[in-house]
């Protein structure tokens, strides 16, 4: 035995306090995933976990919790009666392990079943029942425990004669919401083929057919309100006409000249003046209709006017629905969680328990699987593709191939255009025969061939481009369609209302704005039959052939680009028609209708998904605001430079003999003043809104402002965000410290020589 | 609603209705629907609570779960064995937990437990890939299962300890504004 002196042993107490130390931490890691080891956590650890302030937070997870005991309890004596092994039961629970406690047990689950049924009966009736029936326990357990609530109580009658009116209330607000939820959701246009097709195809495939659903709901809009307010009162009262000889053959329908021109379709049919619902056709003269009666109580329908406000309200009303579904088309896509928490979710909450047929349940399964696919895709990041070339020389030349392309075919356009114009001029001199009626189809065939090849060569050309995803090379392919588009129907705007309108007698026409809405009509029309002979034969031809010949195993992908452009492209045109023809929204519902089932059909023979599945969530907005911004945006800007600057003919039309189309407005607005001073402000308040540009200028100001703020606020928000998950990960681990070290201390209380709690010393200590 | 009804006594139908989500009208409604699976074992007269148990094969033959993947693990936790053979107690659980009047909170918990396979409390990796598995029928590669499982607990464990407890569950539940109307059987 060594006698130390003082110094000495605290040296030494030192030296093996430095070693225990330093063997402590090389035997902490394993020590604390040992200890981490539920199994062996004691009874003491798990009481005291089990009574932290964190799983007993208010009544009602207090409740649970007693509830998961005793749940764990039963599943534990079951267990025993089964096994004879130590269950895994990984969630601490008050009672620890069952095996030695078996009596032990019984007594605390009454206990705890006591508790509940003290918490039960300190409630209210109503909260009594909701609670009973929101504890997830079995309802064998909540029968009994029912029991013991109203043994003492006068009787159960009590309970239910007070339960019955807010109950009944709720569950009858239940029924009626879910039913109306079904019902609506029932009512969805092609719900289940749009089904269908995303589970098969993608979001990217899926989001073009939404957007075809999304115009057809704008066009019926356009059309309910033209009709009701502008077609039907002219149909019911119509002008009287010199009735001209036109031969009906059934080119009429293609080119809208003939006895449609003189139709309700068109702009020149319409009368510039007042309608009197009682008078009657014998009376009228001819040209200016319904002249005054002596009758004060009939209603009085301006025509004029109402051509005018109609359309103005209509653009207005499309323009804020474009505008809203666009910002939450935006906000969707700026959620603060962003894309954190979608692959869980869509793990744990897609699947619908009420699907019950067969093909039903396997059309869910393939429509989750591909989500996932695509979500993961997503997670992955974007693959490099195996491009053909690479380097900037190459993109350089793709977009002047493109841009070249795209500026001839707007020059040859303008020449075809011009050159028609004078062809026609002489044909007018002429007799009026078919094939003259059949060369106005030309121009549209052209712009409508144009519209077809340019696409094509745009693919060829991006072909050979390396990009990084395909999401950059579908955005690159629509701006270059977009650039197409747009410059084809800049030059046609040109021709129709800056040469035509500007100066019809040059052209030879007594009503410009009939032969604008014809054209557009035809254009219309020809954009459809063609679209229609591609979809046959162009996709299934290219099927074969590269099935065929180029001996591909998969046929071709669907090629959103080229079709949402085509479709943006024959919105405009209708947008561009309004005004001229009221009932060209009708012509784009049937097109819309034939094209959804036409695609439909074809994509699922010809064409097969992406192999490399995309998550398509930005397609939606994007898909919207090109439909705001270029298109809805132009046809306004054409319309309201129509409205406000070129003079109507004086031959047809509601606005014959004024200067300018809007002056309808005025006049009424001073017509208003002079009749009914009272609405003379409505006067002022025109002229402060739109004549004043200050005005406006405040208000974008002011939407500039709010808008600031919110991108702040949300900016904020995430910081908070992620700042509160670092927190919740920190008390994690803090938890995980502390138990590590409280089992430590229990077993080195419980079990001092061990020598698998204690590292050894390297000196011998006396 | 007359006391016409011979099946159960009045003390018992109203323990029924202050412990699930049912009227008289449904629960007698549940009541033919359990019957019909076997005339023969259920009797009509329940008032002497016969432990009356139906096996497995013939809740899972119903046509409202027939074809759910799911379908012998939500038998398995609504039964009092743990084997998927129900009695009337049990059946009428499973709906009320099903139906539409019941409360978030309550649905999450039968949903983790559903798809906890192991009964361990907590979903761990196998319990997700068993889920993914019985979602997509097997059409998912091993890596895009594995990708899959790792993104989930990344995004979901919030205390960082590898597998997802029921809090866990139930905060991510929270998020999915559409899980009360896809957790609902109508019967």
């Amino acid at each position: 035995m060594e006698v130390l002196t003082t110094e000495g042993r605290d040296r030494l107490a030192s030296h093996m306090s430095d070693v225990r130390e330093q063997a402590d931490e090389r035997s902490e890691e394993s020590m604390q995933t040992n200890l981490l080891v539920r199994n062996r956590w004691s009874a003491a650890t798990l009481r005291v976990l089990s009574s932290m302030p964190s799983r007993s937070v208010g009544q009602q997870s207090r409740l649970e919790i007693i509830s998961q005991c005793n749940i764990r309890s039963t599943q534990l004596r079951r267990y025993h009666r089964q096994t004879q092994d130590v269950s895994l039961s990984s969630r601490p629970s008050i009672r620890g392990y069952g095996i030695e406690a078996d009596s032990e047990d019984v007594c605390e689950e009454e206990t705890k079943r006591q508790e509940l049924v003290n918490n039960l009966q300190s409630l209210s009736a109503g909260d009594r029942v909701r609670m009973l029936r929101a504890t997830p326990l079995s309802l064998a357990e909540k029968t009994k425990l029912r029991k013991r609530v109203f043994s003492d109580k006068v009787g159960q009658s009590l309970l239910s004669s007070q339960v019955p009116c807010c109950s009944l209330l709720k569950r009858a607000l239940y029924h009626i919401l879910f039913g109306c939820l079904f019902i609506v959701s029932s009512l969805q246009l092609w719900q289940v083929a749009l089904k269908r097709l995303g589970g098969r195809f993608g979001t990217g495939v899926l989001s073009y057919f939404l957007f075809i659903r999304t115009l057809l709901l704008f066009n019926v809009f356009l059309f309910l309100i033209n009709g009701l307010f502008l077609v039907l009162p002219q149909a019911i009262h119509p002008p009287l006409h010199t009735p001209s000889s036109h031969r009906v053959t059934g080119l009429e329908l293609f080119t809208g000249t003939g006895y449609l021109s003189n139709s309700v379709m068109f702009y020149g049919y319409y009368t510039n003046s007042t309608i009197n619902t009682s008078c009657r056709p014998d009376e009228a003269t001819a040209g200016t209709g319904c002249s005054t009666t002596s009758d004060p109580h009939m209603m009085a329908y301006n025509i004029p006017l109402a051509y005018f406000f109609t359309i103005c309200i209509t653009f207005f009303i499309t323009g804020i629905v474009l505008v809203y579904s666009m910002s939450k088309s935006f906000g969707r896509s700026f959620r603060v969680f962003k894309s954190q928490g979608n692959l869980a979710i869509k793990v744990f909450c897609s699947w619908d328990f009420k699907v019950s047929k067969k093909m039903s349940v396997r059309l869910q399964s393939e429509n989750i699987t591909t989500q996932l696919k695509e979500l993961l895709s997503e997670v992955k990041g974007g693959e490099e593709e195996k491009g053909r070339l690479s380097g900037m020389a190459v993109h350089l030349l793709a977009w002047s191939i493109s841009l070249g392309s795209t500026f001839f075919c707007a020059l040859g356009i303008h020449c075809f255009a011009k050159h028609m114009h004078l062809r026609r001029l002489e044909d007018v001199e002429g007799e009026v025969s078919l094939v003259h009626e059949a060369r106005l189809l030309a121009l549209p065939g052209v712009v409508s061939c144009g519209n077809l090849l340019l696409p094509g060569l745009f693919n060829l050309v991006s072909w050979m481009e390396n990009f990084n995803s395909p999401i950059v090379r579908l955005y690159v392919s629509i701006f270059r369609n977009l650039l197409l588009k747009v410059s084809i129907l800049g030059v046609l705007c040109y021709h129709w209302l800056g040469k035509i309108a500007a100066e019809p007698q040059q052209h030879g026409l007594q009503c410009w704005e009939s032969f604008v809405g014809q054209e557009l009509y035809r254009f219309l029309l020809v954009d459809f039959i063609f679209t229609v002979l591609y979809t046959v034969f162009g996709e299934f031809i290219w099927k074969l052939f590269s099935q065929g010949v180029l001996r591909r195993r998969r046929k071709p992908v669907f090629d959103i680009a080229r079709n949402v452009l085509e479709l943006i492209y024959g919105q405009t045109l209708t947008w561009l028609g309004v005004l001229f023809t009221p009932l060209l929204p009708a012509v784009q519902i049937l097109k819309l209708l034939l094209l959804f089932h036409m695609k439909k059909s074809s994509l699922l023979v010809n064409c097969q998904a992406s192999r490399k599945p995309w998550r398509a969530s930005q397609m939606s907005t994007l898909f919207i605001s090109l439909l705001c911004f270029p298109s809805f945006l132009g046809a306004t800007v054409s319309v309201t430079y129509t409205i406000w600057t070129i003079k109507p003919s004086s031959g047809c039309g509601p606005f014959r003999n004024l200067p300018f189309m809007f002056h309808s407005g005025k006049q009424w607005a001073q017509e208003l003043k002079s009749t009914n001073p009272k609405l003379a402000w409505l006067n002022w308040v025109h002229g402060c809104l739109v004549e004043n540009p200050f005005f406006l200028f405040l208000m974008a100001g002011v939407f500039l402002m709010v808008i600031y703020v919110q991108t702040q606020i949300l900016d904020g928000q995430r910081k908070i965000i992620s700042l509160l998950q670092d927190q919740i990960e920190n008390e994690g681990k803090d938890k995980k410290f502390l138990i590590t070290r409280l089992q430590a201390v229990h077993e080195k209380r419980q079990y001092p020589l061990s020598p698998s709690s204690r590292p050894q010393p390297q000196g011998s200590e006396v | 609603m007359g006391n016409k009804q011979t099946i159960f006594t009045a003390q018992q139908l109203d323990a029924y209705q202050d412990c699930t989500f049912f009227t008289r009208k449904e629960i007698l409604r549940l009541f033919d629907r359990y019957r019909d699976l076997a005339p023969q074992l259920v009797p009509l007269d329940y008032t002497d609570q016969p432990d009356v148990r139906l096996p497995y094969e013939l809740i899972g033959s119903m046509p409202e779960l027939k074809d759910n993947p799911f379908r012998q693990r939500i038998a398995e936790v609504f039964s009092e064995d743990g084997e998927g053979n129900m009695t009337l107690d049990d059946f009428l659980d499973m709906f009320s937990v099903l139906s539409e009047m019941a409360p978030r909170d309550l649905k999450a918990y039968y949903a983790f437990k559903i798809y906890d396979f192991n009964n361990d409390d907590f979903l761990c990796k196998s319990d997700l890939e068993k889920t993914l598995n019985k979602l997509t029928r097997n059409e998912l590669t091993e890596d895009e299962v594995r990708m899959v499982c790792e993104k989930v607990i990344d995004e979901a464990d919030l205390d960082n300890d590898g597998r997802l407890s029921l809090e866990d569950f139930q905060h991510m539940i929270v998020r999915a504004p559409d899980f009360l109307s896809t957790f609902h059987i109508r019967i």
